[in-house]
């Protein structure tokens, strides 16, 4: 019987919390060392706010009245954007090959990529929007709420969007064709994230869009890294 | 075309046992009936001119294209080495590696590490980004990943697609050592070449040598 | 009971039993398909009464509700046949995914079309985001997805398997959106015009809408089983059935029967 090394054969758990935390530390070493790309989503969502003040006029009654609808939805483009990248670098060179044959079980490395990309893109999104609620004039007791409804939503949009990333990883053009298949599926987070800052600012309670966003994020966390998974096996069959 | 490679006797464990596989792609008849089986020993030169599916067929039997046909076992754990690099190249050779080793539960260790990039001639560049690396220098991280699947638990079975690309003469040599020691300690080697590996020890599979 | 599922199971993984079979289906099917749509029209546009609140202009529904319903029914049997094919590797699932997509999609249209003439003397506008209508424009994006993201695939088994799984995850998706779109509604209720539907509609009214529902969904099982026909004789034209059909007839299969 030989014995190895540094390893670590003993309960499951532990293994599988290597394997999680092995592939989080090796994606956000990546992220770190390439920062324009962690940078790039940011600079995207802050321009495009600021082009609807200039589409619509600077009056702040009318901004405020659209900042909620204009703040995530911008999010959900920004991190749509993102999404491609996700897999690409490590299609392009060959690593996903090795992910794919060696990653057992597959969801447990698809979640952890997926908790990385977050990290790098809907993370500091979310830090970032009180600035763009600043330009919108979203009334400041609000601005609480859309750090909470992205905290909540965008680790859904990352895990949807991770899917067809998956999907379309093999396709040279991917970017319009994973919009066109993953926007639909962000409509009910659009709608409960931009739903609860508007109640909000009306005055009322939040509190049943943020459980809703809340539920969704745990049924995302559950059920996507699985399709992602498979996503995956299929896209790189090409 | 139709090839056979069997070699022998029952009893021993078979590391890969293809039978009668067949693939078709794009209404191209690649492999029919074809029947491979890779006893502890046992290192097979795949031969074959651009497009006869040499890739394909090493794909589907690592389990990366599921569209064959034929019945296929092999030995749990194997070692598939693309075209593509498969090193990320932000990374170090060492962080490379590293991943790579946690990915399959062996040792992970920087001595470890630093012991098998010493081994392939990478001394001293554990800390260089590997997008610094010349190709031959990359392709030489991925031997030491081969150097590191000898050590107990790595994998006996070796699919290997165009090993010797980019490498230089002391490479190619370094990689025919790794291939012979992964032989000769229970392992069998698949292995896809066009210049031929140069080792007496290798038997031929030449998938264009029959064509329908 | 049991066993006779497991049979016809077994045989529906067999493209030429199944091309013999939905022959015969589509004989039925189409006739009674058309029959119906006629009769439910003449019916419902002729001799239903017209409505109390809205006069001749409700009549629409006879063609908008069944195609509503056949544009989610349609989506929903593309996400079942989905998990078929990934489960069970069936590649008849597959060929009605791909042939139920435009079908779907066009139906969606049609639903969206209808409702959109509908509004103008009931709402005084083409369109209206209504929680129906909106749910309905999100359904027809999803079909959009599913349609290019197979004609992005080169690879017929990969397209296949890659829709499969997004027609899944749509399927899960559509009651969320459903929900949401609700929601969303009662929070912008200023905006909204609500279509009060007479409490119960007279059996003048509903019989001919049933009939039409029956023709509607008759005839896209005929026109899915066609597509279907078209698809196997497509991807086994080069066995040895199909050849042998083609020597039998003579000329190409389909064009003529």
């Amino acid at each position: 019987m030989s014995t190895l090394v540094g390893t670590d054969d003993s309960a499951p758990q532990g293994h599988l919390w290597r394997l999680f935390s092995g592939q989080l530390r090796r994606d956000l070493l990546a992220a770190v060392r390439a920062p324009g790309e962690l940078v790039n989503p940011l600079m995207f969502y802050l321009i495009g706010i600021a082009l609807f003040p200039m589409g619509v006029g600077p009056g702040p009654n009318t901004l405020a009245l659209i900042a909620a609808g204009v703040l995530w939805v911008l999010a959900l483009l920004a991190i749509l954007l993102a999404m491609d990248g996700m897999f690409r670098r490590d299609y392009d060179d060959g690593t996903l090959e090795q992910f794919n044959l060696h990653m057992q079980p597959l969801f447990v490395g698809v979640l952890a990529k997926t908790l990385a990309h977050w990290l790098m893109t809907g993370l500091p999104l979310t830090l970032i929007a009180p600035l763009a609620a600043l330009w919108l004039y979203l009334p400041s007791h609000a601005v609480g709420t859309l750090m909470l409804t992205l905290l909540l939503g965008t680790p859904v949009l990352s895990l949807l969007g991770g899917m067809g990333a998956a999907l379309t990883v093999s396709l040279r053009r991917g970017g319009l064709l994973l919009a066109l298949m993953i926007l639909p599926l962000y409509v009910p987070v659009l709608i409960m994230g931009a739903g609860a800052i508007t109640v909000v600012t009306d005055g009322l309670d939040p509190a049943a869009q943020i459980k809703w966003l809340a539920a969704i994020l745990a049924l995302a966390c559950t059920l996507v890294p699985f399709a992602t998974a498979a996503a995956l096996r299929i896209g790189m069959e090409q | 075309m139709v090839a056979t490679l069997t070699s022998a006797p029952e009893s021993t464990p078979l590391l890969l046992d293809a039978q009668r596989l067949f693939c078709e792609r794009d209404g191209r008849v690649l492999f029919t009936d074809l029947d491979i089986q890779l006893l502890p020993g046992d290192l097979v030169e795949l031969r074959g001119p651009n497009g006869s599916g040499k890739t394909t067929l090493l794909r589907a039997l690592a389990g990366l294209n599921p569209d064959f046909e034929g019945g296929l076992t092999l030995s749990e754990r194997l070692l598939y080495q693309g075209h593509r690099v498969g090193l990320n190249l932000l990374l170090t050779p060492l962080e490379n590696l590293n991943w790579y080793q946690t990915l399959q539960h062996l040792p992970s260790d920087r001595i470890t590490l630093e012991a098998a990039l010493a081994a392939v001639g990478l001394a001293g560049y554990d800390d260089t980004p590997c997008h610094r690396l010349s190709a031959g220098q990359q392709r030489r991280v991925l031997l030491a990943r081969l150097h590191l699947h000898l050590a107990p638990g790595g994998a006996l079975l070796w699919l290997l697609d165009e090993p010797l690309t980019a490498l230089d003469t002391a490479g190619a040599e370094v990689l025919r050592g790794l291939l012979v020691a992964r032989i000769d300690s229970g392992g069998a080697v698949l292995c896809a070449t066009h210049q031929g590996l140069g080792l007496t020890q290798s038997r031929l599979l030449d998938l264009g040598a029959v064509r329908l | 009971m049991w066993t006779w599922i497991k049979q016809l199971w077994h045989k529906l993984g067999s493209p030429r039993w199944f091309y013999d079979i939905a022959a015969s289906w589509i004989r039925w099917l189409l006739p009674i398909g058309i029959l119906c749509i006629v009769a439910g029209f003449v019916w419902g546009l002729a001799f239903a009464p017209p409505d109390y609140q809205q006069g001749n202009s409700f009549r629409i529904i006879y063609v908008h509700v069944p195609s509503a319903m056949l544009a989610q029914s349609i989506f929903i049997t593309m996400g079942i046949a989905g998990v078929i094919l990934l489960v069970w590797r069936m590649k008849l699932a597959d060929m009605v995914i791909k042939i139920a997509a435009p079908i779907g999609a066009s139906f969606t249209a049609l639903a969206l079309a209808s409702g959109a003439i509908w509004g103008v003397p009931t709402w005084g506008t083409w369109w209206v985001w209504d929680a129906r209508t909106t749910a309905m424009l999100v359904l027809l994006f999803l079909y959009f997805g599913v349609i290019a993201l197979r004609q992005a695939i080169a690879r017929e088994e990969t397209a296949g398997k890659a829709c499969a799984i997004l027609a899944i995850v749509g399927m899960i998706d559509i009651p969320i959106i459903k929900y949401s779109v609700n929601w969303w509604l009662t929070l912008h209720q200023g905006a909204t015009f609500r279509l009060t539907a007479a409490p119960a509609m007279p059996p003048e009214m509903w019989i001919p809408l049933l009939i039409t529902v029956i023709g509607f969904y008759a005839f896209f099982v005929a026109v899915l089983f066609q597509g279907v026909r078209g698809e196997i004789l497509r991807r086994e034209h080069r066995t040895r059935w199909v050849s042998e059909l083609v020597a039998q007839r003579g000329a190409l299969p389909g064009a003529a029967s």
